[in-house]
């Protein structure tokens, strides 16, 4: 529970810090932003984060388990290439791709934050398929569960923390490029980071930046939370066991 | 009952796994397919549930050839545990056991009692064990789970993959003894597949040692031991073959009358006049109602003293069911020439010496080899 505490207190001073810069009102010759523009920054900013994260989810955990399958084994070296690869690539270059071939804007943006994301969970999603004990899946089988039933009722649920940490580590990731999609003209916090930088009025930049690391810091405790619950209780336990054997 | 006919399986990559297998499991046999690995033992286990399908061949169930049958059906019906357990981790030990049953869609009532059935049957505490999971239980209890879980739907064929072979000795010995028990009260037509031929012995009622995908010799243990077919059965057998198919035989079916007992009753006098009447240098005293007190020497045996105080009492005894290869063992652990066979109630029933075992072991060599078979030595 202190680990919640903390995230409570950090979130709290955080919101406080944007509400006190955007209270100011101006600095010297430049009007701070608006309480109704940090508002409309902050729905744009989570819009493009979730648009993208969910399309990710989607996506991502359908072509990673496919990969797991007999029928796609071919390619998931590849894919799991691509996938690795794409991750060293900068987030800015991504967004500067996606700017070129799509035009400035909301689009592009939600389309290379859906490309980044996508990476992670497709990743985690196959290794934790990959990582299900063979001798479960074929006791599985032999006991005559079907396919579908081996796949639902054995490797998702074994494979769900795994790829929870996959979303968690995407979503979080996703806060910070989406800031970065500011540039490209797709509105959020990136906005008020970069009028703030342009004019070297560090109040405006704390006022896109605190709130951006506030919605990373909620965003991730949520998702631990859910990766939490969702983690399967037999599971939790043989984590238990193994940190006691050690 | 099982019959496999003609059964073939050639892998994609060109490996045949299987030549041309014919073999017959009856119903309530305990089968075991035998063999080094690579021999094809497992994958012809498999073919039984089509884990593996078939390339050449067909597997009748009780005359119903099973590639007629839904793939799912057959295999609710039949019971499966491999070596590697294979317990569900996210599930705890009630709904491990009950997953065909819940596959087959039984009342959750029935499911339940099924699971405290089956726990207590392979010596588990139903209220301890049915919430734990899997990860909270030592290594021969989640293979005693597996077992339960292999007979959660009582299905009448069990295809049994060296379901004792990750344990350690003791525990493996243990769980043995107890499935042959289990096996004694339900009866099932069990497929065991294991590389270890004091296993294959010791459970089975035939076994079938296989090589190179092909059946070599399908016997009964004593069979195997007494008159390997060829060098190969001869050599995986094992030099001591002989001394293997002691455990075929218990203590009852060999021992003899004692040479010599007498009552605790009996004066030292009486005693020392049996003996001398028998010429024997010791004798066998028991209680009047036959319950084993020890031995007396002729030595030992002086006219002034009580009877009870010359009395060597027993440093081992041996029951009714004791495999004779356990017997001999403690004989010569003990250093003793007789060893006493003591019923339930401690009476002396028989004795067994080293002249009685020779004398088998001499019978058994000459009824199991008719023939000199040297032609592939």
């Amino acid at each position: 529970m202190n680990r919640y505490v903390m995230v409570g207190l950090l979130l709290v001073l955080l919101c406080g810090v944007t509400a006190w810069m955007t209270s100011i009102g101006e600095v010297g010759i430049f009007k701070m932003f608006p309480p109704s523009k940090v508002a409309s920054a902050a729905l744009r900013h989570m819009q493009i984060v979730a648009v993208a994260e969910a399309l990710a989810i989607v996506f991502g955990i359908l072509i990673g388990f496919l990969a797991t399958r007999r029928a796609f084994r071919f390619i998931s070296p590849v894919l799991l290439g691509i996938a690795n690869m794409g991750q060293t690539v900068p987030t800015l270059a991504f967004i500067g791709i996606a700017s070129v071939l799509l035009g400035m804007g909301y689009n592009a943006a939600v389309v290379a934050l859906f490309v980044y994301a996508i990476l992670p969970i497709i990743r985690n999603t196959y290794a934790g398929i990959r990582s299900v004990d063979p001798a479960v899946k074929e006791a599985a089988q032999g006991m005559g569960l079907s396919q579908a039933q081996v796949t639902w009722k054995v490797e998702l649920p074994l494979a769900r923390p795994v790829i929870m940490a996959g979303i968690r580590t995407s979503a979080v990731v996703n806060v910070g490029t989406a800031a970065v999609a500011g540039m490209i003209g797709a509105g959020g916090f990136g906005v008020l980071i970069m009028t703030g930088l342009a004019v070297r009025v560090m109040p405006i930049v704390i006022q896109g930046a605190a709130p951006t690391a506030a919605l990373a810091i909620a965003l991730d405790a949520l998702l631990g939370g859910l990766e939490e619950w969702m983690t399967p209780r037999g599971l939790k336990v043989m984590k238990k066991a193994q940190w006691q054997q050690q | 009952m099982i019959r496999l006919e003609g059964v073939g399986k050639t892998f994609s990559d060109g490996t045949e796994a299987i030549k041309d297998l014919s073999l017959e499991i009856k119903e309530g046999e305990f089968c075991v397919l035998l063999g080094p690995s690579g021999c094809g033992k497992t994958t012809t286990m498999k073919t039984i549930n089509r884990l593996i399908p078939l390339t050449t061949g067909k597997i009748y169930i009780d005359g119903v050839d099973t590639s007629r049958l839904d793939q799912n059906d057959l295999r609710r019906g039949i019971g499966y545990a491999i070596q590697n357990i294979g317990l569900f981790p996210h599930q705890t030990v009630e709904e491990n056991i009950c997953t065909v049953p819940r596959l087959l869609k039984w009342p959750k009532p029935k499911q339940h009692a099924r699971a405290q059935e089956l726990l207590h049957l392979v010596g588990m505490d139903p209220d301890t064990f049915l919430r734990r999971y899997p990860s909270e239980l030592s290594g021969g209890q989640q293979q005693r789970v597996g077992v339960a879980r292999c007979l959660g739907a009582d299905p009448p064929i069990l295809l049994l993959d060296e379901p004792f072979g990750a344990i350690d000795p003791i525990t493996r010995s243990r769980l043995q003894d107890e499935f042959l028990k289990i096996q004694a009260k339900i009866k099932k037509t069990i497929a065991f597949v294991t590389h270890d031929i004091n296993e294959a012995i010791k459970m089975g009622n035939r076994i079938a040692l296989m090589r190179d995908g092909e059946l070599v010799q399908f016997a009964d243990p004593a069979t195997l031991l007494g008159s390997p077919k060829d060098g190969f059965v001869r050599d995986f057998v094992g030099g001591d073959r002989v001394l293997k198919g002691l455990r075929l035989l218990k203590a009852k079916d060999v021992m003899q009358e004692p040479p010599l007992t007498v009552k605790v009753g009996e004066s030292p006098m009486q005693v020392k006049a049996h003996m001398e009447k028998e010429r024997m240098r010791w004798a066998m005293l028991t209680e009047a109602e036959g319950q084993f007190l020890g031995w007396i020497t002729c030595d030992d045996l002086q006219v002034s003293r009580c009877i009870r105080d010359t009395i060597t009492p027993p440093t081992v005894t041996a029951s009714p069911d004791t495999p004779l290869n356990e017997a001999l063992s403690m004989m010569f652990d003990s250093a003793i020439g007789t060893l006493a066979i003591l019923d339930d109630g401690e009476r002396l029933v028989g004795v067994l010496s080293f002249e009685i075992i020779h004398d088998v072991l001499g019978r058994q060599t000459r009824e199991f080899q008719p023939e000199p078979c040297g032609e592939e030595l």
